[in-house]
């Protein structure tokens, strides 16, 4: 088998056989959600709810501020509780946040839907925006701006991000095991949205059933590639270089290479509003890790907090002292278990306690520098944020840093090269806005 | 249950400085024991007294005179101690041996800022320290295989292969001695077989950046085979990459991480002058071999290396 794949890169644990083959549940109905009114990158939704107001299961509870930011709905039937600030575990600020009781089942509000060949690419593009679609893979960019590419840059491809590439997750996996006929409905929607012949899937060859399953589902709609199993194959710039040859120019959009991209989740969410009607209201993700009694693949209501979550799962072994939202090289540990989950949270991954690991100078080992996807050199970007050179990091590509992790899971020395890059980004931020 | 902050990524390879530091003395065991075989239990004595004493002064400076009251010994002392034991003499005396590894540690690693700072080689350093300081004792070889309990004072002293080239003098020994070692040089340089056997262990364990030898070995190979076919008294390109400090040299001192390039295309440039130079001080210079200064010389120009061989940016466009 021809496996395609990318410069750089680490091998980390996979541990992905916690949950891979876990059946994938339907969580029951939480009774209190918490949702977030920045469940997307870009600017937060303005709620249009009001405290004290009954909402239906799909109603509209938030709507985008800007181009690119998104709808949110209200992932139950009941009353709307409470509007308060809440902690934003990625913003890291407070956000609005509408917290919900739940009184009923489920009584629906659905978009209009039907058989997606009756709509006009406009029409679906509308559908997919008003059922608040974000990227699922993690980033929750919102999915309508992909789809709506300026004129001028003609996409001739669409890739379907199946790799998987985090240790620990396996929802993706089990999604293409058991909702391959939703994912090729969604990608025959988008292939129709933008106008193209060319899908493409990439998946991981440590996933050999899913491979298999989606390439008898998917003949004639995709073509599926084995991808070599290697972090960070599931990076956007990285899947579109190893399927294509094309190289997303720095600071640019797959958009300028001709490509757009979507995660697996998505292209299901995107099936279920067109076809069901169901805005964006619930995600698989996997509750998994050493620290988990049962690790399961769940679909879960969003603005469920983190510990029910946990709690179904058999609830967490005592010592546990990480919980990570995301996967674990590049998810963000939470200080609060009862932090809900958003649209983009593909993993629940609880980590029992390793010997603390103290950071050593660096000893110019080049592992870094080698395992860079990027071709950066995380070394140098470390030294230069620990001297405050933000402007020379900048030169040595800092902005181009993708943030994957895979020179911090190599270093030797147990240098935080993300944490310090991510800090020296943000102050450059910073200083160039004061600037203008 | 308690959470703690954390970074990501939550996971992190096994890998550390110390379990790198202790493959690298694992490679260097070879070479060890084959410098006891062929010189005795003396070789055997330095080379383990190198590496405590080393280890022993990383902590001292470390401890009371820089003043790290959580400093962990991490095994990179114990590297530079064994390595300028393979880089003697098997008549070195103990108290010269040592004043080269204080000097070494302390010179050549710590009033750089320690661990990872240093520009030089330290083992690097304290040999050529050595050389400069006491050459008599620094260059006075003794004939291998005279067994392992004489003392080395009771065996016969010998030229090493290099020094008879240089003199333009009859050369009595095999391929096959220089290969296995059974030959006058420093206590670990001699034996090929040995070092790479230590070498090929730290490549399959992906601890060496493996382009800085086969640069290294490559250009003096290709370099004096020219020269060789000019005139064949400079000796032939077998002979010169199997003798003296080369394999020792390319193997285990220039492929010290601290004190080379990054890049892999610095990776080849660095052991590209290497060569070039180990060449030009073997043929032309004053010193019979030149490893050593090839090397150091090349440290200084790491800086100069890894600004001028920055790997082109995934997707950079070209201005």
């Amino acid at each position: 088998m021809k496996l395609f794949t990318f410069r750089g890169g680490v091998h980390p644990p996979e541990r992905k056989e916690l949950s891979r083959d876990k059946e994938i549940i339907r969580a029951p109905l939480p009774n209190k959600v918490f949702v977030s009114m920045s469940n997307h990158a870009g600017a937060p939704a303005k709620p249009v709810v009001e405290v004290g107001q009954e909402v239906k299961t799909g109603q509209v509870i938030g709507e985008p501020t800007a181009f690119i930011s998104a709808y949110i709905h209200s992932p139950v039937t009941g009353k709307v509780v409470e509007i308060r600030k809440m902690l934003h575990p990625i913003v890291g600020k407070p956000i609005d946040t509408v917290v919900i009781e739940r009184t009923d089942e489920d009584d629906w509000e659905l978009l209009p839907h039907g058989d997606f060949e009756k709509f006009s690419k406009e029409e679906l593009i509308d559908i997919v925006k008003k059922a608040g679609i974000v990227g699922l893979g993690g980033a929750m960019f919102p999915t309508h701006v992909k789809l709506s590419p300026p004129p001028d840059k003609k996409i001739d491809t669409l890739i379907i991000n199946g790799a998987e590439c985090e240790p620990y997750l396996t929802i993706d996996h089990r999604l293409m095991l058991e909702r391959a006929e939703d994912i090729a409905y969604g990608i025959s929607i988008i292939k129709r949205i933008l106008s193209v012949e060319k899908a493409i899937v990439g998946i991981e060859n440590n996933k050999i059933d899913a491979i298999e399953n989606m390439k008898k589902v998917l003949r004639g709609i995709a073509e599926v590639y084995a991808l070599k199993t290697k972090y960070p194959q599931g990076s956007e710039k990285h899947l579109i270089y190893a399927v294509t040859g094309r190289k997303v120019p720095s600071g640019g959009l797959p958009m300028d290479v001709g490509v757009v991209v979507q995660n697996v989740g998505t292209v299901i969410a995107v099936k279920e509003a067109v076809m069901d009607g169901k805005p964006l209201i619930e995600r698989g993700l996997t509750v998994t890790g050493e620290g988990v009694n049962e690790p399961k693949n769940l679909i879960v209501r969003i603005g469920s907090p983190v510990s029910w979550i946990l709690d179904l799962c058999g609830g967490v072994k005592e010592e546990t002292n990480r919980i990570i939202l995301g996967g674990p090289m590049m998810g963000i540990a939470i200080r609060d278990v009862n932090t809900p989950i958003l649209k983009g949270t593909s993993g629940i991954v609880a980590l029992l306690p390793e010997k603390p690991l103290v950071p050593k100078p660096c000893i110019r080992c080049s592992r870094c520098v080698e395992a860079c996807p990027m071709n950066l050199q995380p070394y140098l970007l470390y030294l230069l944020t620990l001297k405050k050179r933000y402007d020379d990091a900048v030169k040595e590509g800092l902005m181009d840093c993708i943030e994957c992790g895979s020179c911090s899971f190599i270093c030797p020395s147990k240098i935080e090269h993300v944490r310090y890059i991510k800090l020296a980004k943000n102050v450059y931020r910073a200083l160039r806005g004061g600037k203008k | 249950m308690k959470l703690i902050t954390a970074n990501a990524p939550h996971i992190r390879s096994f890998d550390n400085v110390r379990t790198i530091m202790i493959d690298v003395l694992i490679a260097l065991i070879p070479a060890v024991i084959g410098a006891s075989i062929f010189f005795g239990w003396y070789a055997l004595f330095l080379s383990i007294l190198g590496m405590a004493v080393g280890e022993l002064i990383d902590y001292i400076i470390m401890r009371w005179i820089r003043g790290k009251k959580d400093f962990v010994p991490d095994g990179s002392g114990a590297v530079t101690g064994v390595l300028l034991a393979l880089n003697v003499s098997a008549r070195l005396p103990v108290g010269i041996f040592l004043i080269g590894l204080i000097f070494a540690l302390g010179v050549g690693k710590h009033v750089f800022g320690g661990l990872g700072q240093n520009i030089f080689n330290p083992a690097l350093v304290g040999r050529v320290f050595l050389m400069i300081s006491f050459p008599t004792y620094m260059t006075t070889w003794i004939i291998p295989g005279a067994g392992f309990f004489k003392s080395p004072w009771d065996v016969q002293t010998a030229a090493t292969p290099l020094m008879i080239l240089k003199e333009g003098g009859q050369m009595n020994v095999t391929y096959w001695d220089l290969f296995i070692g059974k030959v006058g040089g420093s206590l670990g340089e001699t034996s090929v077989l040995l070092l790479l056997i230590g070498f090929v262990y730290l490549l399959l364990r992906k601890r060496i950046k493996v382009v800085i030898p086969i640069s290294y070995i490559g250009t003096v190979f290709v370099m004096t085979a020219i020269f060789y076919l000019v005139n064949p008294k400079f000796g032939d390109p077998l002979f010169h990459i199997l003798s003296g400090g080369l394999m020792l040299g390319a193997l285990f001192m220039a492929t010290d991480m601290v004190t080379s390039p990054m890049t892999r295309r610095g990776q080849l440039i660095f052991g590209l002058g290497c060569g070039v130079l180990t060449v030009v001080i073997r043929l032309f210079g004053a010193y019979p071999e030149g490893v050593s200064l090839s090397i150091l010389f090349m440290n200084s120009l790491v800086p100069i290396i890894d600004a001028v061989t920055k790997p082109r940016i995934f997707g950079e466009v070209k201005r």
